[in-house]
């Protein structure tokens, strides 16, 4: 076995470890800590995060990639054989789903086909027949399953709640488990652990249903929906989260020293910014995409599996998707720069002597945090969004690879048909919706607390 | 005034400049024009005689910025660089891949983008602006928590969603509207219809928050608190003073995109099958085709900038104390 480091994934892990990182910093400083405190206050922040963190986890277990040798008996000495396939640790919990494909489409928990096809019986007669699903159990014990699956998530979800008050106390754990269950923490965290178990015990519903059935269907030719739903969520969040990353260090850099140096630095970075966003961002995203799409397939030799053909697709489309949203931030520092570096405070530490990098780290960075924070979780439900439209378009992630985007895209196909297909489009848009709504919950939380404007 | 147009005019001959060198970049020095005759050729019977006569069709086998053969200034303007820029300054778009006029194609589906986009544009407007002030009259109240909680839920579902689910209930379902298709003439109102109610539908809960936003700024401000205190009605204070001073910040935000509506929606034209720009770019990307989408990149920058320079024309005249 051996660990497959995709571009993304590097990318992915760097920016867990730098969150890390900046979560131990700011737990240093009591003012940040207490603005994070008044955020997660609120109920709806808390059910937002946890319901992002679910999201992430997937998308984290989704970023592993693992390559396993073949066994070959008897041959020895040889340079170890690799299977084609790149699996994650998300494939290897949906394994039983990759291999149970069907035919064609059929509906959520049904046993038979979606659409009749021509069967010969037993006396040779041809006729139409709806044909049982291969992997689907016949039996129909749905509610015991329920109940069993419900059960699990209840005592996995118990489990770690648990493990969390106790680490949260530290000894009075008795003392702390009931202030918890009566409501009286300073945080609301009653409300973070029943959204944890909702959350827990809809997925062990779904997933040790997919034993028996397809829950959410199946596809085209016969894929599981579930499992595409779960494996989008990887595409949807990267997408969401590392496309800020890269635009974070530009947009900040340029529209600071914009705002404090002025003259020609100023001049220059203004042109920048302007031209960049006068070109219509759809059609530079395109533009940029088709060209990367060329690069791609006339150097098919840089790419050993289809897995890191769409990697770098989607790698691209981040920096593109970058290249696009990093002006508007940009300029937003910019005009905030010139209104501090006018403030008395800057003045005194220029009458100093203080230099110029510590007036930027210590007097101007801070006090640009809170747009920046607002700009990246306002960016992100925004970004989740526009992958789905941009799969649309064409020029989206490679049409390989699984995202809501392209499930919905391919089931878009199949709108004309009587009864419609309807559980792609379904599963896409529930996953996505539950995403987007708790990352603009978040974010409308966020801007309340931080904006200066909101204060009262 | 004129004088400042004509500035702000040759202000914008850099921009598009650079905008000309971006896509130009992306277009000539990513891919050499011997892979994209490759791409456009077909890989199998591809000869090196076959890229030259492509590529000399269409004015590709100069070099990219500096041409050594030339003499004098010509070295810089016998270039692929500037005989692309001047052909695109003087909005000669050339031949698509396809062979067909791009000129006379962008004229021929303006007015079908215009016909979806323009009216989107203008009810949008109406109703957002309407229910974000009947927000800010009821505000702090139940009306006004529970519509803000719906306009987040409105902004999180996915246009794509909208535009399927439309489809399915007025056209599949129901039979009010046809599916698709487009007609000139009075008779394309029953296409138009569709997309533009789900246009504006899609964009309520983003406009309704901002604009709401905008009047709550202002509803805070000295000269409300007068106004009350003169006795104005609180109707009264809300139109003659809550949306006067907040049609500033409107208008930076609005009429900038107003020339960019020419350039229609991609998703809905192609969803619709209206022969407009937004289907006519959506195609030329899916048949890679260079031509168009650089043509339409050029296009989309000069209407956004005619925009910014109707935003600042427009300002003088709503706002006495801005001089130019």
């Amino acid at each position: 076995m051996s660990i497959v480091l995709l571009w993304t994934d590097i990318m992915v892990w760097a920016l867990v470890i730098s969150l890390l990182i900046w979560g131990w910093v700011v737990s240093r400083s009591v003012q940040i800590k207490k603005q994070w405190h008044t955020i997660f206050k609120s109920s709806i922040a808390m059910v937002s995060a946890m319901v992002l963190l679910f999201y992430l986890f997937f998308a984290l277990l989704d970023s592993i990639h693992l390559r396993f040798p073949i066994h070959s008996a008897g041959v020895q000495n040889q340079k170890v054989q690799y299977e084609g396939d790149i699996v994650s640790p998300l494939d290897l919990i949906f394994s039983h789903n990759i291999e149970s494909t069907e035919r064609t489409y059929s509906a959520p928990f049904s046993t038979h086909e979606y659409a009749k096809s021509i069967v010969v019986d037993e006396n040779g007669v041809t006729k139409q027949a709806y044909l049982p699903l291969k992997y689907v159990s016949q039996s129909d014990d749905l509610v015991l399953k329920s109940f069993a699956a419900l059960v699990v998530g209840l005592i996995i979800s118990c489990f770690l709640i648990v493990l969390h008050i106790f680490w949260r106390a530290g000894g009075h754990f008795m003392e702390r488990f009931r202030q918890t269950w009566q409501g009286k923490t300073h945080l609301p965290w009653r409300t973070a652990y029943l959204t944890i178990t909702l959350l827990i015990m809809t997925f062990t519903w779904l997933y040790m249903l997919s034993f028996h059935y397809h829950v959410l269907g199946t596809d085209k030719v016969g894929g599981d929906v579930l499992y595409q739903s779960f494996k989008s969520i990887r595409t949807g969040v990267l997408i969401g989260v590392l496309t800020t990353l890269i635009m974070l260090p530009v947009a900040i850099l340029l529209g600071v020293s914009a705002g404090l140096f002025g003259g020609w630095v100023d001049d220059m970075i203004q042109y920048l910014y302007t031209t960049l966003s006068s070109i219509p961002g759809v059609l530079l995203i395109a533009a940029g995409v088709l060209v990367m799409q060329v690069m791609i397939d006339t150097h098919p030799h840089w790419f050993e599996t289809t897995l890191e053909r769409s990697d770098l697709r989607l790698l691209f489309l981040i920096m593109i998707l970058g290249i696009t949203s990093w002006t508007g931030l940009c300029r937003m520092l910019r005009a905030e720069t010139l209104k501090i570096s006018q403030m008395e405070f800057v003045t005194a530490a220029k009458a100093f002597g203080v230099g110029k990098f510590t007036i930027i780290r210590r007097h101007i960075v801070p006090n640009l945090m809170h747009i920046i924070l607002i700009s990246v979780v306002l960016d992100f439900s925004g970004l989740v969004l526009a992958e789905a439209v941009l799969s649309y378009v064409g020029v989206g992630v490679d049409p390989t690879m699984y995202s809501w985007g392209n499930m919905i895209n391919q089931a878009r196909l199949e709108m004309a048909r009587d009864p419609m297909v309807w559980w792609s489009l379904f599963s896409a848009f529930v996953f996505m919706f539950i995403l987007v709504l708790a990352a603009n919950l978040l974010s409308d939380r966020v801007q309340t607390v931080l904006d200066p404007r909101n204060r009262v | 005034m004129l004088a400042y147009i004509i500035r702000r005019i040759i202000y914008a001959v850099p921009i598009l400049i650079g905008v000309n060198l971006i896509t130009f970049m992306l277009f000539f020095m990513i891919n050499s024009p011997d892979d994209m005759a490759r791409a456009q050729l077909g890989a199998k019977q591809v000869t090196p005689e076959l890229i030259r006569s492509w590529k000399e069709e269409r004015g590709y086998d100069k070099p990219l910025f500096i041409n050594h053969k030339a003499e004098g200034i010509s070295t810089v303007t016998d270039t692929l660089f500037v005989q692309e820029s001047i052909k695109l300054f003087r909005f000669d778009f050339g031949v698509s891949d396809a062979n067909r006029d791009i000129n006379s194609d962008i004229k021929e589906r303006m007015m079908p983008s215009l016909a979806i986009a323009l009216p989107t544009f203008l009810i949008a407007l109406i109703t957002n602006i309407s229910l974000a002030l009947l927000l800010v009259l009821f505000r702090g109240s139940v009306l006004d928590a529970g519509m803000m909680i719906i306009a987040v839920m409105i902004m999180s579902i996915s246009a794509l969603f909208y535009i399927i689910a439309g489809q399915v209930l007025f056209s599949k379902m129901w039979h009010w509207v046809p599916i698709s298709g487009f007609e000139s003439g009075w008779s394309a109102v029953k296409f138009i219809i569709l997309p533009v109610m789900i246009g504006v539908f899609a964009g309520i809960g983003a406009g309704v928050r901002w604009y709401r936003s905008i009047f709550l700024e202002q509803i805070n401000q000295d000269y409300i608190r007068t106004a009350r205190a003169k006795g104005l009605s609180e109707i009264k204070v809300l139109f003659g003073h809550v949306l006067r001073n907040g049609m500033l910040p409107i208008l930076t935000g609005v009429v900038v995109i107003i020339p960019s509506l020419f350039m229609g929606s991609l998703i809905m034209e192609s969803f619709f099958g209206i022969p407009g720009l937004g289907s006519y770019t959506i195609d030329a990307i899916n048949s890679q085709d260079f031509a168009i989408v650089k043509a339409m990149v050029f296009l989309g920058s000069v209407l956004y900038i005619v925009g910014l320079i109707l935003t600042d024309i427009s300002y003088t005249l709503f706002d006495p104390r801005v001089k130019l």
